[in-house]
């Protein structure tokens, strides 16, 4: 197979689906282009990640990997968040095949977004250089 | 299970595995030698020229067996290249919806110094023969262009092609693949000087194909050794799967007409049923196209969930999306009809056959509205195309 079972499980049954309409913080990205979008919503709470949904337009990786994403920072401090890594995301997947590893850059750059935004909403300083990431590319 | 992919490959039918065991039985002997086990090998061998030239209306000389589809494209375009350089023609004329054994073996001449024209195709996919003769140069050396298009399925005016090229004495080729077995062809009533087909797209085996060129026609060989297929492909002919392949070829054929009937109604059904949902649109002509095809794209969505979801329903089908080439793009067919990337994504291509049933076609309308309306559900761009922040490609 393509996928492990992992990734088929979070793909076939994606955790924390939706949308969040009072979200803290919204983080989109990816480009329709190269066929993927995600998009990451934050409830915070006391520096607390309260609840998280995303939507996503891509493939089977692309799905899982933001279920297995949310799933990975939910009820966590903002702070470890942000530490969320793809390399983490893909373990927990127990793996994806090499041309699908974008998927889990991708959804480490949403979460990180979605944060970035909660902290310019709410006047938050932060250092710029932990959210210097490109604009989705295929690397 | 339904196989709604017989444009990837067919499975083996009865006739052409009695074939092969029927072969591997009683001509196992090597048809270039001279002993009686040898010489049935031959003469099977033979039959299955004949029998293949029959189906497309060549002589038997004219047929050469390959290992498939790819290698009788590689060996036609360099073939008729490699000539034409000597004569100073190195110029060759193509579309953009070509199979890539045919693009790559062209952008493989290019970077050797050939000049190629990839003529564009209209909003249908079809290559026009006004196109066609407004690309044609004095240095022009060959004209390749596939009978039915892989993804899409339309059909190119092959006849008008091929009596083009005639009049203009320019060498002409075309990727059969898809329509050999599936369209009545005439390789002399349809001015074709050179041939490809498979044999797994119509119930033959797994490698095995054929290059048909036209008596008169030089054809340079690119694997070198002894004296098979009149000196033009060596190696020792793998009997069982070319018996194999003649016989599905003469099924197929046989039954051509009652098959396409059938595929027809079973096809215009499923894109009527498609049609149904909303922002979908069919790829390729609506009615130019080959009996079993149906290629629709689906806006906001994209192909690789789709073909996952489908599969868990017991459906097996494809898609162009960059996801499931494993490359960035997706489908080159779908972006020359005029697909943008992000619609080119969403592709679905489910390609019928006999063994399809009229309750197949209901259960996969189901499945993908089902299935399409839930990936709309949790996609952020069908979301923005509802409000408005996106504009439909497809209305």
């Amino acid at each position: 197979m393509l996928y492990s079972e992992k990734v088929m499980d979070h793909f076939r049954n994606p955790r924390n689906v939706g949308e969040i309409p009072d979200a803290d913080g919204i983080g989109e990205v990816g480009n329709a282009k190269c066929g993927d979008i995600m998009k990451m919503y934050l409830k915070i709470d006391d520096d607390i990640i309260t609840d998280v949904k995303f939507e996503t337009f891509g493939c089977g990786s692309a799905i899982a990997t933001s279920s297995m994403a949310t799933e990975l920072i939910k009820g966590k401090p903002v702070s470890e968040a942000l530490d969320l890594s793809n390399k983490a995301v893909v373990e927990a997947l127990d793996g994806l095949p090499a041309y699908k590893l974008h998927c889990s850059v991708l959804a480490e750059e949403a979460v990180k977004a979605a944060v970035k935004d909660y902290y310019d909403k709410n006047g938050i300083a932060y250092d710029a250089d932990q959210f210097a990431f490109d604009d989705h590319d295929h690397e | 299970m339904i196989y709604a992919d017989h444009a990837a490959t067919t499975k083996t039918s009865a006739t052409a595995k009695k074939a092969m065991l029927d072969a591997m039985d009683q001509f196992w002997g090597n048809p270039s030698s001279l002993h009686t086990p040898g010489q049935k090998a031959a003469e099977a061998l033979e039959e299955a020229h004949k029998t293949v030239a029959d189906c497309i209306g060549a002589e038997p000389r004219e047929i050469y067996f390959t290992s498939g589809g790819s290698e009788a494209d590689n060996q036609a375009i360099r073939s008729a290249a490699y000539q034409g350089k000597r004569r100073g023609k190195t110029h060759l004329i193509s579309t953009a919806i070509e199979h890539h054994a045919v693009l790559h073996t062209l952008a493989k001449l290019e970077k050797e110094g050939f000049e190629v024209t990839l003529l564009p195709v209209d909003a249908s996919g079809i290559v026009t023969v006004e196109a066609v003769a407004a690309a044609i140069r004095p240095e022009t050396a060959l004209v390749t262009v596939m009978y039915v298009n892989n993804e899409i399925g339309t059909i190119q005016p092959i006849k008008e092609i091929g009596a083009l090229c005639r009049e203009r004495k320019v060498l002409f080729h075309t990727d059969a693949v898809q329509a050999v077995g599936h369209l009545p062809i005439n390789v002399k009533e349809q001015n074709i000087d050179m041939l490809s087909l498979s044999g797994h797209k119509f119930q033959g085996p797994r490698g095995t194909g054929a290059l048909y060129v036209r008596k008169g026609v030089p054809l340079l060989s690119f694997i070198e050794g002894g004296a098979q297929e009149r000196s033009k492909r060596a190696g020792t002919e793998d009997l069982p799967a070319i018996a194999g392949m003649a016989a599905a070829l003469k099924e197929a054929c046989d039954h051509m007409e009652e098959i396409n009937a059938k595929l027809t109604a079973l096809r215009d059904r499923l894109i009527e049923g498609l049609s149904e949902i909303p922002h979908s649109g069919l790829n390729g002509d609506r009615t130019r196209r080959i009996a079993g095809n149906v290629n629709f794209c689906f806006e906001g969505i994209e192909g690789e969930s789709m073909l996952l979801l489908l599969d868990d329903k017991g459906i097996a089908a494809s898609s162009g999306s960059a996801c499931t080439s494993g490359s960035l793009d997706p489908s080159h067919v779908l972006l020359a009809i005029g697909r943008p990337h992000e619609v080119a994504h969403g592709s679905l291509r489910l390609s019928l056959g006999e063994d399809n049933t009229a309750e197949d076609i209901e259960t996969i309308i189901a499945n993908v509205k089902e299935i399409v309306a839930y990936l709309r559900s949790i996609s952020p761009v069908w979301k923005d195309l509802q409000k408005g922040v996106r504009t439909y490609v497809i209305q």
